[in-house]
């Protein structure tokens, strides 16, 4: 019975990831094509917010994966401190330049849903504030990783960041929620709203949020697999050097 | 234990230690504010205790790479790690030491320049208490960053970036405690949140900043 | 109080430098370490002080028996003499620093800042320092860089000493310090035979 730690080899990683990476890509496609033309041609207006809803097709699942992005990265940081595989390492540095683009998706059709609803491309809602704190970490994590020359040191370091980061993303989260709780928007922005929203909006939105899980995956899957090549040319590199 | 913070504490303050100069960025900061928001004394008072806690905020900052930085390069932090006192404590420790000499004074100078805000007295009370609480962390957190960067040429500009997203809750809570305090409210939420997370931070980022330490020192 | 070093592997930089090194060294003796710059004299040093962990083998010695003297001496430059030993004699629970004083003549120094003294002078300073630590075995890389002939007699003199107290001493110099019951390891034939990475980049060919 094969372990799932045999896919900590990086050869093997490789191996495997190869043979999905086609199919997550053309199944990403194809759920994303469906669900957002369905979502942006086939489904009514909506009654209060009119045309302007149909950005939630972007939205939602972009923030959605922004967080899970994220939340990845923590797992992934946990088996390196742990268990010490590498592949597990630069899998964590390869989602995060996925997550930061997801986080800056949702921020940005956020502030756009944001200008015709509030009348305002930005507001410290709770829920804004958070993902751009999220951001922030995203980006001291990755400004982390660029600034260590060496690779085992910096997945050291940016794994222990990510645990303690991952703590205070949570705190800001309830600080936030505290800071400002009087203008929360409700159900206009917010995630809990897919229990009301009404069919014709959901299943289009589901398929998004499908196409979206399977590009991150591929998008992960390709970038770990270019971390490893690039891991496996400094090595080569050095071998070089020392027989040289 | 002592030794070692008692030692940081005298490198602060002789010369060139840096000692008095966050106190002086934060006078500084809280001088620039009324010349960029208008010098309604109105509006100033509103702002005076957000204003107060990201000064503080901010020359906290301003002296972190100096909690490491020092030591590594003369060697101290080698032969720290080879004495007999764990990694834990120097964290800890520097920690500390870093508060006496930064976060305290601070604290100190905070009425003071509060009177130039116009912070309405009934504020006074909930701001000194809400420094006073939070800015421990603001230490502790510090030091971990510090931690982090230690091995790096130009860590500086890093270690803000990494750290200032760690100080948001720290200032929510205790800037929020000071304003409730400003509006007459009930500071009790806030003040017990910014409570919790300065003995959070205390009792378990020593350890996150050994752990970092140890790393870096490979 | 015995020093036991089993077929230590040690790398920088990802690239293992040295392999299968071993050797004991008993209290009362002296182990020079030689070899050619960049064979990995100080990794190795810091690999037995602990400062990193080893690739392979074992270093075995009593628990805080060590000290460590590297290239940097450890010194605040605003901090005197005086002050600079009481603080490492009180890290290690010691308090006695006349005798470090008196040892390598640094008496009319007593109260002059670390920042004004000479490189030799530091030096000095720097392992007066190993003196207060009451460590017995000693773990030095470099010790006698900018000492003049007079201060390295002083520096030989007080291993002679240290030796004859029971404690025990591990250096990688480059000078003769006219120990002759000094030991010597020359560490060329432990360079690491094949080119081998560490575990980390092996796990990516």
């Amino acid at each position: 019975m094969a372990s799932l730690w045999e896919y900590a080899n990086p050869k093997k990683f490789i191996d495997t990831t190869s043979r999905f990476i086609p199919w997550l890509f053309g199944s990403a496609l194809i759920c994303l094509v469906t669900g957002l033309v369905w979502g942006f041609f086939f489904t009514p207006d909506d009654f209060r917010q009119g045309s302007t809803v149909k950005i939630i097709y972007l939205h939602v699942p972009s923030a959605l994966m922004a967080i899970n992005a994220w939340l990845m990265m923590l797992v992934a940081s946990l088996i390196w401190i742990v268990r010490r595989h590498h592949v597990s390492a630069l899998a964590a540095r390869a989602a995060a330049p996925v997550g930061v683009v997801m986080t800056l998706i949702a921020l940005a059709t956020g502030a756009i849903w944001g200008q015709p609803m509030w009348g305002t491309w930005w507001a410290w809602d709770p829920r804004l504030t958070s993902f751009l704190i999220l951001f922030l970490f995203y980006l001291g994590y990755i400004a982390l990783w660029e600034a260590i020359e060496n690779d085992d040191t910096a997945a050291d370091l940016t794994s222990i960041l990510c645990l303690v980061g991952s703590v205070f993303a949570l705190l800001s989260r309830y600080a936030v929620n505290f800071w400002n709780q009087g203008l929360h928007q409700g159900a206009s922005l917010s995630l809990d709203k897919e229990e009301n929203v009404h069919d014709v909006f959901y299943h289009p939105l589901l398929i998004c949020i499908a196409g979206f899980v399977l590009l991150f995956i591929a998008l992960v899957f390709l970038r770990t697999q270019t971390e490893i090549r690039a891991r496996r040319m400094r090595a080569l590199m050095a071998r070089e050097r020392l027989t040289a | 234990m002592k030794a070692l913070l008692l030692r940081d504490i005298r490198l602060a303050i002789r010369a060139g230690g840096g000692f008095g100069l966050g106190l002086a960025f934060f006078l500084i900061v809280v001088v620039l504010v009324p010349f960029g928001v208008g010098p309604q004394s109105e509006l100033l008072s509103r702002i005076a205790a957000g204003t107060l806690w990201i000064g503080a905020l901010l020359a906290c900052l301003l002296s972190l790479d100096r909690i490491f930085a020092l030591d590594w390069e003369d060697g101290s932090l080698d032969l720290l790690a080879t004495a007999p006192l764990p990694m834990e404590a120097i964290a800890a420790i520097k920690a500390l030491a870093h508060w006496l000499t930064t976060g305290l004074p601070l604290v100190l100078a905070a009425p003071i320049l509060a009177v130039l805000l116009n912070l309405p007295a009934a504020g006074y009370g909930p701001l000194i208490l809400s420094l006073l609480l939070g800015t421990p962390a603001l230490s502790m957190i510090g030091t971990f960053g510090a931690a982090l960067t230690v091995g790096l040429k130009r860590g500086g500009l890093l270690l803000s970036l990494l750290v200032l997203p760690l100080y948001v809750p720290t200032l929510i809570f205790g800037a929020e405690a000071a304003r409730r305090g400003v509006d007459g409210f009930d500071t009790t939420t806030p003040m017990l949140m910014l409570a919790g997370i300065t003995c959070g931070t205390i009792a378990l980022l020593p350890f996150a900043a050994a752990a970092v330490l140890r790393v870096n020192l490979r | 109080m015995t020093l036991s070093v089993q077929n230590l592997s040690i790398t920088r930089g990802g690239i293992r430098v040295l392999e299968g090194v071993s050797f004991m060294l008993s209290p009362g003796e002296a182990l020079v370490l030689r070899g050619p710059n960049g064979i990995g004299k100080t990794t190795l040093l810091r690999t037995i002080a602990g400062l990193q962990p080893p690739l392979e083998g074992q270093v075995d010695a009593a628990p805080d028996t060590l000290v460590y003297a590297g290239h940097a001496d450890g010194l605040k430059s605003t901090l005197t003499v005086e002050e600079n030993l009481d603080f490492w004699a009180q890290i290690f629970g010691q308090n006695d620093i006349a005798s470090a004083i008196e040892a390598f003549d640094l008496n009319a120094l007593r109260s002059r800042p670390a920042g004004l003294l000479s490189a030799g002078q530091k030096r000095r300073l720097g392992l007066a320092r190993l003196l207060v630590t009451g460590r017995p075995i000693w773990v030095l890389d470099e010790p006698t860089v900018s000492l003049d002939t007079r201060a390295v007699e002083m520096f030989a003199q007080v291993i002679r000493t240290h030796l004859g107290q029971g404690g025990s001493a591990l250096l990688a110099t480059h000078i003769d310090l006219g120990l002759e019951e000094a030991k010597t390891l020359d560490v060329t034939p432990f360079r690491a035979s094949a080119a081998q990475l560490d575990e980390f980049d092996e796990a990516f060919l």
